[in-house]
């Protein structure tokens, strides 16, 4: 490289800029927003190996390398959120990952398109409901003095039950509602994928005198399966990183057993508790082995389908 | 599409294909009751007098008809203030949201642009990391952004996954309207305002949907930075309301009515709270759910 070269390598960048220079400028609101809060938060993360005070900033403060990140090892809560944590993701995907497929071919059959454009309305409509609107509906609902559904125990003759107040409810809880609030929207991805199946297949089964049952195994189950690794692999990705919205809607300190997750204590340690070092060095943590869980889900889901998020 | 469906109607006849249909019907129609029936109980709890609820019933539509507790509610100041500032966090949040997404996505989306590779990764990145929450919570307070409006606005500022619908659409449009549209002199802001989105209207309908219904229901971000009571957003109060339930605030709910407020079922009114703060989204989103399965896929697809 001589002077004359990067000289002009210069003058090409300054060309480009003034030809691109509307563009750039365009961009520059969401450049700052990404900068403001997204990747200095990220610069942030030091306070996570430092001993912070809150007059003097993040930069401030002692260097005391890996002592939060220890404390954390060695507290005896870091199995029992990260067990939350994983169970909390496992369990609706578990149970809940079939469901929208199932409900997909099931509209896919319905003849009429009115009674299908209604069961969609009804059944997308719980995915726009606020977490906190759902979780009010769960605690009510299951209130001991006055809830539908310790009313209706004691009508069959049963005993009102403090669901939450009682540890080992919790996950069934939060699964069942959970699938309650988004089968239907996550229907939408495999209906998309249906659609996309050519009619012809189906014609030609038809053709070869096969029944529902066989049409539906020979010709909707392989036209879908992409989707349903896609969809299966990507879900995997998020089985660290559970809402922290719900859980601290619907949690109280009876229940920290089976409900408390990284995110909630990250929560009541730094913004209650205010400790910015500790939090931070949990939350980095979990930022990490989310990080790792996606891109490992996002290789696999290359190798294994040709699709991916990036 | 019409002639297909029309023979699959002819050919359904097998007695295995009738007990098919039967079980798709039947799952169906679960799964409408199931979703439709924790709403109905609220309504009907909502709309019940309160001697049918301290009765203690059950049912699914209202018993002794009765708009007591709505007429409570409606009283109360708290009500409207919070109903107010959600408002306008949806208002000015959702329309910086579509400006903002715009501006993001159009560069994005044209092949010349010389940064197009790198300042896609520099926002795709951000979906896969983040700081966590301590560093930003440093970062919004130090930026006196804490108890003002605005923090329930310019942190949300663009979803990441929404710029890349946006940037998917404006990719769809033919070049040639690009090429016609710079022979004529226009530069890339009239481009994008006068041409480019007009053209993407049923993509920017959904993510005007997503980022509403995302204001409206933002809870996080109140909780986080609004201490103030006055600027508080609906979600606030609706979690003091029906989780907290705190004597306090459904005391003042009955307000100076004592002896009334003291018949008054606060289930009712919780109920009812619930009822006055979904009803714009149920009025709002159908109107828009036809779009959905092409603003999913844009996304899911290219992205």
């Amino acid at each position: 490289m001589n002077a004359g070269n990067a000289e002009r390598q210069s003058r090409n960048l300054m060309t480009l800029i003034r030809r691109d220079r509307h563009l750039l400028l365009m961009f520059l609101p969401v450049f700052l927003y990404f900068l403001l809060f997204c990747y200095i938060p990220m610069v942030g993360i030091v306070v996570a190996f430092k001993d912070f005070i809150p007059g003097r900033g993040v930069f401030g403060g002692e260097w005391v390398g890996f002592r939060w990140f220890l404390q954390f090892f060695r507290s005896r809560y870091f199995t029992r959120i990260v067990r939350n944590t994983f169970l909390l993701a496992l369990y609706p995907l578990v149970f809940g990952f079939p469901i929208p497929i199932l409900f997909a071919i099931c509209l896919n059959e319905v003849r009429s398109s009115k009674f299908r454009r209604l069961a969609q309305t009804v059944t997308y409509l719980p995915h726009f409901i606020s977490t906190v609107v759902v979780a009010g509906m769960i605690v009510n609902f299951l209130s001991p003095t006055d809830g539908i559904v310790n009313l209706l125990i004691k009508v069959l003759g049963g005993k009102a039950v403090n669901f939450m107040m009682e540890p080992r409810w919790f996950r069934g809880i939060y699964t069942v509602s959970g699938i309650w609030q988004s089968f239907g929207f996550s229907s939408i991805i495999y209906i998309a994928a249906i659609l996309g199946i050519d009619p012809a297949l189906y014609d030609a089964c038809r053709i070869d005198g096969a029944g529902k049952l066989q049409e539906l195994r020979h010709v909707t189950l392989p036209g879908m399966s992409t989707t349903i690794v896609v969809v299966l692999i990507l879900s995997l990705g998020g089985i660290m990183s559970v809402g922290f919205e719900k859980v601290y809607l619907l949690y109280n300190p009876a229940l920290y057993e089976t409900a408390d997750v990284i995110s909630t204590y990250v929560y009541r340690q730094g913004i209650e508790l205010q400790n910015f070092g500790y939090a931070s060095a949990v939350g980095l943590f979990n930022s990490l082995i989310n990080f790792a869980v996606v891109f490992a889900a996002n290789t696999a889901s290359r190798r294994i389908t040709e699709m991916s998020l990036w | 599409m019409v002639g297909a469906n029309a023979w699959r109607r002819i050919r359904a006849r097998s007695r295995g294909d009738r007990l098919f249909y039967f079980l798709v019907y039947a799952l169906v129609v679960i799964a409408v009751v199931v979703t439709l029936l924790p709403f109905l109980h609220v309504l009907s709890v909502s709309l019940s007098s309160v001697d049918a609820i301290n009765r203690l019933t059950i049912s699914v539509f209202p018993r002794e008809l009765s708009l007591e507790g709505y007429r409570m509610v409606i009283r109360y100041p708290e009500v409207w203030r919070s109903y107010y500032n959600t408002l306008w966090y949806t208002v000015v949040g959702t329309f910086c949201n579509i400006a903002a997404t715009c501006l993001a996505a159009y560069p994005l989306s044209r092949r010349r642009f010389f940064l197009r590779r790198p300042l896609n990764f520099f926002i795709t990145f951000t979906m896969y990391f983040s700081g966590g929450l301590i560093p930003l919570y440093i970062i919004i307070t130090r930026l006196g952004l804490y108890n003002t409006r605005w923090v329930m606005v310019l942190p949300v500022l663009v979803s990441t996954f929404n710029i890349m619908i946006c940037r998917s659409a404006f990719e769809g449009i033919s070049p040639e309207i690009f090429e016609s549209c710079s022979i004529d002199g226009a530069n890339d802001f009239t481009t994008l305002l006068k041409v480019a989105m007009p053209l993407i209207t049923p993509t920017l309908a959904v993510l005007t949907l997503y980022y509403a219904v995302g204001h409206w229901n933002d809870f996080f971000h109140a909780l986080l930075f609004l201490g103030r009571q006055d600027l508080q957003p609906l979600q606030i109060f609706l979690r003091r309301v029906l989780i907290m339930a705190s004597p306090e605030v459904l005391q003042r709910l009955g307000g100076n009515m004592a002896a009334e407020a003291l018949a008054v079922s606060s289930i009712q009114i919780r109920y009812v709270s619930i009822v006055v703060s979904i009803v714009p989204i149920i009025a709002f989103y159908p109107f828009i759910q036809k779009y959905f399965v092409k603003g999913i896929m844009l996304g899911a697809v290219k992205g």
